[in-house]
């Protein structure tokens, strides 16, 4: 059955680029998909987010008028099986963590739940990369347990380690290298999250759905 | 790689490897990057018979020293923010081929206009790409760090025959930027006549601005809408507008996602003009319909 997604809006977003507005992520990841697999003429780049899926097209290939009715077409054919589990490239990736962030205690004492049951609660989800940025690598994963989703901190740190498995405003990140950050920082891992010379070069691509797993002693044991 | 290379003798405020980017990875939250003015840099690799991909310097604000090194003639061409070329101190013309030999110093005065000078050397600059690119994004880290006195740059094969002129024509940065705009995707945002008001004041250039964007000071765009829009994809020449009022830019190197509304975007031929905006110069903007 096929009755398709509703595509809420096409706004235009200069003279190479529209943004598709959509009802939520599994919708952007299925047009996203649809879109991957046959490519419409001139479209070069798409970037998704939350309710949104950025088209970028080369305006000497194609037009503004020719997108918008792409993206109605490919809207309107996807199935609802799609929609509800967007085909993914990439298999469920296992990210191993040891909790023992500087922030566990804090996020247990915001939260009411004891540092391990944060731990249990983190690694109970099976989450969706919703989206890049911030830096190469750094994914925005959905599935957030909402008992977990706290604020970012007041004041963000200068220097984030590497690896840092993080939360804040209902998403879980991991920092593909060391930067400034304001998320709580529940572990680390050792994942080779971010890597130029391998193809795709982060692990955490839109639309893959990813475990954490509990591993070493850390502040929990 | 050639028997040439380029030592950098000094680098001015700023100089990076740029070519034309690495489109296609943003939804891995890596920034296009590239040449801040691509058509200059297009020219320059024209000029010394370079592919369109090849990489070279982009200089902001002069002050590139740099020392040619291999054997024969060679030949270099220097494009973009006019300003003084001397070649061993002997002034040399801008847009144009110029031979050098062994020894020879190249260097870039401040620009009389604009803010962004290109240099091309035949072969192109051959260092490791990174995704595809040699550019310098400055955002993410990737591609090249920026240029410091004492790097030795591996210059390229050639890759067809030098073209036969003796300089390209080409015009100079104006010191007012009239640029175009295209509203949304976020003009709602903003109570009626807010695009209206963007087009009709004129805009200064703070000294916050680089290759991520340029932050704006004008009158403030207040918002109609109260609340947070959820991150959404960005594109280069898009007017950001955070809660204070006053826009930012976005040039090459710029966040691919972002939480502040866009009220308008940049028509895709002006892009280029826009990075060639110096901090301080007025900018206006007008509204253009696709």
């Amino acid at each position: 059955m096929s009755g398709g997604t509703p595509l809420l809006g096409v706004r235009r977003a200069g003279d190479a680029a529209v943004l598709a507005e959509l009802e939520g992520l599994p919708a952007v990841l299925a047009l996203r998909a649809s879109l991957l697999a046959e490519r419409p003429p001139g479209v070069d780049e798409l970037v998704p987010a939350a309710r949104t899926l950025l088209v970028r097209y080369d305006p000497s290939v194609t037009g503004h008028d020719d997108v918008r009715r792409t993206l109605a077409e490919r809207a309107a054919g996807l199935a609802a099986g799609d929609v509800a589990r967007p085909p993914g490239r990439l298999d469920t990736l296992t990210v191993p963590v040891r909790y023992d962030g500087p922030d566990l205690a804090e996020v247990a004492a915001l939260t009411g739940l004891s540092a391990a049951e944060v731990v249990a609660r983190h690694t109970a989800p099976l989450y969706t990369v919703a989206f890049a940025g911030f830096a190469p690598g750094f994914g925005y994963l959905t599935g957030t347990d909402p008992v977990l989703h706290v604020p970012r901190r007041a004041e963000p740190r200068t220097a984030v380690p590497a690896g840092s498995v993080a939360v804040a405003g209902g998403y879980t990140g991991v920092y593909p290298r060391s930067s400034p950050g304001g998320w709580r920082l529940l572990g680390t891992t050792d994942a080779p999250l971010w890597d130029t010379d391998r193809d795709p070069p982060a692990l955490l691509v839109p639309g893959r759905t990813v475990r954490f797993t509990a591993i070493g002693v850390g502040a929990t044991a | 790689m050639s028997a040439w290379a380029l030592e950098i003798v000094a680098t001015g405020p700023l100089a990076t490897v740029q070519d034309r980017g690495r489109p296609g990875w943003a939804e891995l939250g890596v920034p296009r990057s590239g040449a801040a003015d691509g058509p200059a840099l297009a020219l320059a690799n024209r000029l010394v018979g370079n592919a369109p991909d090849a990489a070279g310097v982009e200089v902001t604000f002069g002050g590139l020293q740099v020392r040619a090194r291999g054997r024969g003639v060679w030949y270099a061409a220097v494009t973009g923010a006019p300003g003084a070329v001397t070649v061993d101190g002997v002034p040399a013309p801008f847009a144009a081929p110029l031979a050098l030999r062994d020894g020879a110093v190249l260097e870039l005065g401040p620009p009389t206009s604009g803010l962004r000078s290109y240099l091309a050397v035949r072969g192109g600059v051959d260092v490791p790409p990174v995704l595809g690119s040699r550019a310098t994004d400055l955002l993410s880290g990737l591609g090249p760090a920026p240029l410091r006195t004492g790097d030795t740059l591996p210059v390229g094969e050639p890759a067809g025959p030098l073209p036969r002129v003796d300089a390209a024509p080409c015009s100079a940065p104006p010191k007012e930027f009239l640029l175009r705009v295209l509203p949304g995707p976020r003009d709602d945002w903003f109570p009626a006549g807010a695009v209206e008001l963007l087009c009709a004041a004129r805009w200064t250039a703070t000294s916050e601005g680089n290759r991520v964007g340029i932050r704006l000071s004008g009158p403030e765009l207040r918002r109609e809408r109260d609340g947070e829009l959820p991150a959404e994809g960005m594109v280069a020449g898009a007017l950001q507008v955070p809660p204070n009022g006053q826009p930012v830019l976005f040039l090459a190197d710029h966040p691919v996602t972002g939480g502040y509304p866009v009220i308008a975007v940049l028509h895709g031929a002006d892009l280029p003009l826009a990075g060639q905006i110096p901090p301080g110069a007025a900018v206006r903007f007008r509204s253009a319909r696709a």
